[in-house]
């Protein structure tokens, strides 16, 4: 376990139990992704009830969507950098990486927080169809999850600019927000397939 | 478990090498399911047939290059909860599919 990490605390050496917070943490993953198959199962039978609305086909762009899907493929990689230089020690590393990470992840914000105004002001909001509806809960709520896992972002960074040293604590956070960010990015892919690029072939 | 032995290794959070495969992998898996898409090479069924199989196989790689997940005694728990959330998911995406398309034939709703 992480324990085994250079810096273990002094008086929890002899006799610590090894840390489950990273198996409960994904647990909570998994919970989280029977909330997101319920929210796709919705979308998947309210897709085609458009109430004499507005259709997939009519208002999704799909180069809009390939942006932020590159912008999101590419902050996955990049916490990965963030990690890579957490488990070597190497703050400075970690930090640069992160930052980069935190930019791509407000950039998809703006994107998909662009795009929602702009269905919203041409009347295509979610009280438009059934459609609509469920097209604004499942995609909100990744980009609520996205939004989350920048303010833990933040925390995070702030906590390793006020010790010293990485903690294996440390390590532990970082590792959490990491499946956390990597998991957002699975759900984004049966997003874009199902939801943009199924409405309009 | 994820990430959590031998957090000074180096293989059980991932390499910059493989963190790379992964990305280029993925990067390929996605410009094949919009370029399908964009470009209108398959329509219909066969399309939403290719894009789910490319969704599939890009879930895996990122399970595997992003998330470590691997078949190893220290991950047996969480490939455990995996393969039980698995089974729980496709039980209520498919579920739910059947048993509102009966409603909507019963109901002669469509």
């Amino acid at each position: 376990m992480l324990q085994k990490a250079i810096v273990a605390e002094p008086h929890h050496a002899a006799d610590h139990v090894p840390s489950h917070s990273v198996f409960g943490f994904w647990l909570y993953l998994m919970t989280d992704c029977v909330v997101f198959a319920s929210l796709f199962a919705v979308f998947a039978v309210m897709s085609n009830q458009f109430a004499g609305g507005p259709s997939g086909k009519d208002l999704f762009e799909i180069p809009g969507v390939a942006l932020e899907t590159a912008v999101l493929l590419l902050s996955s990689i990049t916490y990965g950098f963030a990690m890579i230089g957490a488990h070597k020690g190497k703050k400075g590393v970690l930090l640069g990486w992160l930052g980069v990470t935190f930019v791509l992840g407000a950039t998809f914000l703006v994107l998909e927080m662009r795009e929602f105004s702009h269905l919203i002001s041409i009347g295509a909001g979610p009280d438009r169809s059934a459609f609509l509806s469920s097209f604004f809960t499942l995609v909100g709520t990744h980009g609520l999850h996205v939004t989350v896992g920048l303010l833990w972002m933040i925390v995070l960074v702030i906590q390793v600019l006020r010790s010293p040293d990485l903690t294996e604590q440390d390590l532990r956070r970082l590792t959490c927000l990491s499946l956390f960010w990597h998991f957002l990015d699975i759900i984004w892919i049966g997003v874009f397939t199902f939801v943009y690029l199924a409405s309009v072939i | 478990m994820d990430h959590s032995h031998t957090a000074n290794s180096g293989e059980s959070h991932g390499s910059a090498g493989g963190y790379t495969a992964g990305f280029i992998l993925s990067v390929l898996l996605t410009a094949a399911a919009f370029g399908l898409v964009m470009t209108g090479t398959l329509t219909g069924h066969s399309a939403l047939l290719a894009i789910s199989g490319l969704a599939f196989v890009q879930i895996i790689v990122h399970l595997v290059f992003f998330l470590h997940m691997k078949a190893s005694q220290e991950q047996k728990w969480n490939v455990l909860a995996f393969g039980f959330t698995v089974l729980t998911v496709v039980i209520v995406i498919i579920g739910t599919l059947w048993v509102m398309h009966n409603v909507s034939m019963n109901m002669m709703s469509r």
